[in-house]
């Protein structure tokens, strides 16, 4: 293995220069005041203390309302379809796997697009609602057309943890409960959910993460007022050219990502 | 003895292929039965039908006279000890032995005593916190049977359950099941492919093949009294001459006419005979009818094991005595170390 050691050394060199110096940037930008030269940097906690403006953390709160519901429905919907694609066979299995997959190889952009032409006042769910008779429904720029592209976009990130976590499961140890005299939903209650609750962590972790820090889902099917924090993020830098605050944000958004990220490991342990 | 499990005309197809072809068993209280046959022999497809995991496709089991070949697992009076022990990761020692207690709702203090009890007669005294999967594969297996043995089943069934354990620990463990098996005074079924095991643990030996069974008995029966070709060779070493029944008590083979034990076959019927490399001496070649050259000595501890080579054949010798290859020998033995057995169909 001594040998291979050196293979490392691009890599390092790789996030230093894409990683680790641009986070260093952000942070100084974050802790500092506008209009600095390169030799004058003048410190502050003022980018940090607008953020507790209550317009901005509206947009956290919203973006974490947001980030928990569809969470909440792709584990709701996810855990489900992970857990009966489990019980076919093998090849099979690889077969549903792949169709879970395949809308990530096209581009969320354009599946983005679709859904819009779905969900327009005159789009397609409309026209054949009108058809039945049921006058047209809003549906683009509200709450609901961005929750319904977030989790079409972040479901797969749900599932397949899921189905590794059931898959890798012994299959003896479902015989081991029934022979012990667990029915069917006991044996599910007792052992096959709490085996897989690794898996469940990892995908509520993705989705989450995915679904809070994404802008565009919520900026083309939420429509240019629509406010989430990777929004927001964005606005800052690119229209606004406040890039002190920006950073902040985004310094923000990572504490938060990390405690959250160690509170979940901690309880994927405590489960174990 | 009362029958308690009787197997009837039992098949099993999987996909288009018969792993199963027809088993009549009978199997008694108390009894220590084992079915033993090389891997794909449906020794543990039996098992898994006794147990519920499989549906037979065509048959009857019958429990105390019951037919329950389509009742779910949880509701059958047996307990498996699974080839992997298959034990729940997520849960220590005492809750994995407490979990089919747990599911009765049997009090907690119960449960905590009958967990002590059974720890202690598997050796494992004050491990109830510990996590499973930090135990040996010996302890694993030890906290797998009492996991089974605390619901105190009819049946405990028990799949290749040594397999995964070095040499010196399944000795072990041997004698700790048949000790537990006469303790607890219920019947166990167990499954192997190792002969040995299967000779000095049970009361019966089922030795299967093909998804049939080629013969019941006592271990003494299947090893002396081998009923084919296919036992006498997986039961241990042992020659297989084809021969003739000449009349009872008299058999041909090899060119020469030997007294035999054996009777009750047809006059001049075609035959194997069986002789165990152990029942045969090196003697001088006078003394003997078949004789041959010594080619090949090898020490296995306690005994030699020799290949002499006949006109017709090879034989394998088992014997304390030493001789050097190239020398001619006589190979000699008793009318009681000739044992007879019908002549196999072709499979």
């Amino acid at each position: 293995m001594k040998q291979f050691k050196h293979l490392i050394k691009p890599y390092i060199v790789w996030s230093v220069i894409l990683i680790v110096i641009p986070l260093l940037l952000i942070a100084l930008y974050a802790f500092t005041e506008e209009g600095n030269e390169v030799l004058t940097l003048s410190f502050t906690w003022g980018n940090f203390a607008k953020f507790l403006e209550a317009t901005y953390l509206n947009v956290i709160l919203k973006s974490f309302k947001l980030g928990l519901i569809t969470t909440f429905i792709c584990l709701l919907l996810g855990y489900p379809l992970a857990f009966i694609i489990s019980r076919f066979s093998e090849r099979v299995q690889s077969t549903l796997i792949l169709m879970v997959t395949i809308p990530m190889w096209i581009n969320m952009l354009l599946r983005t697009y679709a859904w819009m032409n779905l969900l327009a006042d005159n789009g397609i769910i409309n026209h054949l609602l009108s058809f039945l008779g049921i006058s047209p429904v809003t549906m683009m720029y509200t709450d609901f057309s961005v929750i319904l592209g977030l989790i079409c976009n972040f479901m797969p990130f749900m599932i397949i943890p899921i189905h590794t976590s059931l898959n890798k499961m012994d299959k003896s140890l479902i015989e081991a409960a029934y022979d012990l005299g667990a029915n069917k939903v006991q044996t599910f209650v007792k052992v096959i959910w709490k085996l897989s609750i690794p898996g469940v962590v990892n995908g509520i972790m993705m989705v989450f993460l995915l679904s809070i820090s994404t802008f565009v889902i919520p900026k083309l099917l939420g429509g240019g007022q629509y406010m989430l924090i990777g929004n927001l993020i964005e606005s800052q830098f690119i229209s606004v050219g406040d890039w002190n605050f920006g950073s902040a944000i985004s310094l923000i958004l990572a504490v938060i990502i990390l405690i959250f990220m160690s509170l979940m490991k901690k309880m994927d342990k405590q489960d174990e | 003895m009362n029958k308690l499990i009787e197997l009837k005309n039992l098949t099993k197809n999987f996909d288009d292929q018969q792993v199963l072809r027809g088993i009549n068993l009978d199997i008694y209280e108390n009894e220590f039965l084992t079915l033993l046959g090389p891997s794909g022999c449906g020794k543990t497809t039996t098992l898994r039908i006794i147990a519920g995991f499989e549906e037979p496709s065509d048959g009857q089991v019958l429990f105390n006279g019951i037919e329950i070949s389509k009742l779910p697992p949880y509701k059958r009076e047996v307990n498996t000890v699974f080839q992997k022990y298959a034990l729940f990761p997520h849960l220590n020692v005492a809750d994995n032995i407490g979990f089919g207690l747990n599911l009765k709702k049997v009090d907690k203090s119960v449960i905590a005593q009958k967990v002590e009890r059974m720890l202690k007669m598997v050796g494992l005294e004050g491990f109830e916190k510990r996590d499973v999967t930090l135990l040996s594969g010996g302890q694993q297996q030890r906290v797998a049977i009492a996991r089974a043995l605390v619901n105190e089943p009819k049946v405990l069934l028990l799949d290749e359950p040594l397999g995964a354990l070095d040499a010196k620990i399944r000795k072990q463990m041997q004698v700790e099941l048949k000790k537990i098996q006469q303790e607890v005074g219920i019947t166990f079924i167990y499954v192997t492919h190792d002969q040995e095991e299967a000779l000095s643990m049970s009361d019966t030996v089922v030795v299967m093949n093909n998804g049939e069974i080629q013969q019941i008995g006592s271990p003494t029966d299947i090893y002396n009294e081998p009923e084919n070709r296919f036992v006498a060779g997986f039961i241990g070493e042992s020659n297989i001459i084809e021969g003739v029944m000449i009349k009872d008590y008299l058999v041909e083979f090899d060119g020469f006419q030997f007294e035999c034990v054996d009777k009750g076959f047809e006059d001049m019927e075609e035959i194997e005979v069986v002789l165990r490399p152990e029942d045969l001496d090196i003697v001088d070649p006078e003394q003997a009818k078949i004789t041959g050259i010594v080619r090949n000595i090898t020490f296995k501890g306690v005994h030699y094991e020799i290949l002499v080579e006949t006109d017709l054949r090879t034989y394998m010798i088992h014997t304390t005595d030493y001789a050097e290859a190239g020398r001619e020998v006589g190979l000699k033995f008793g009318p009681e170390d000739i044992h007879v057995m019908c002549k196999m169909g072709a499979y």
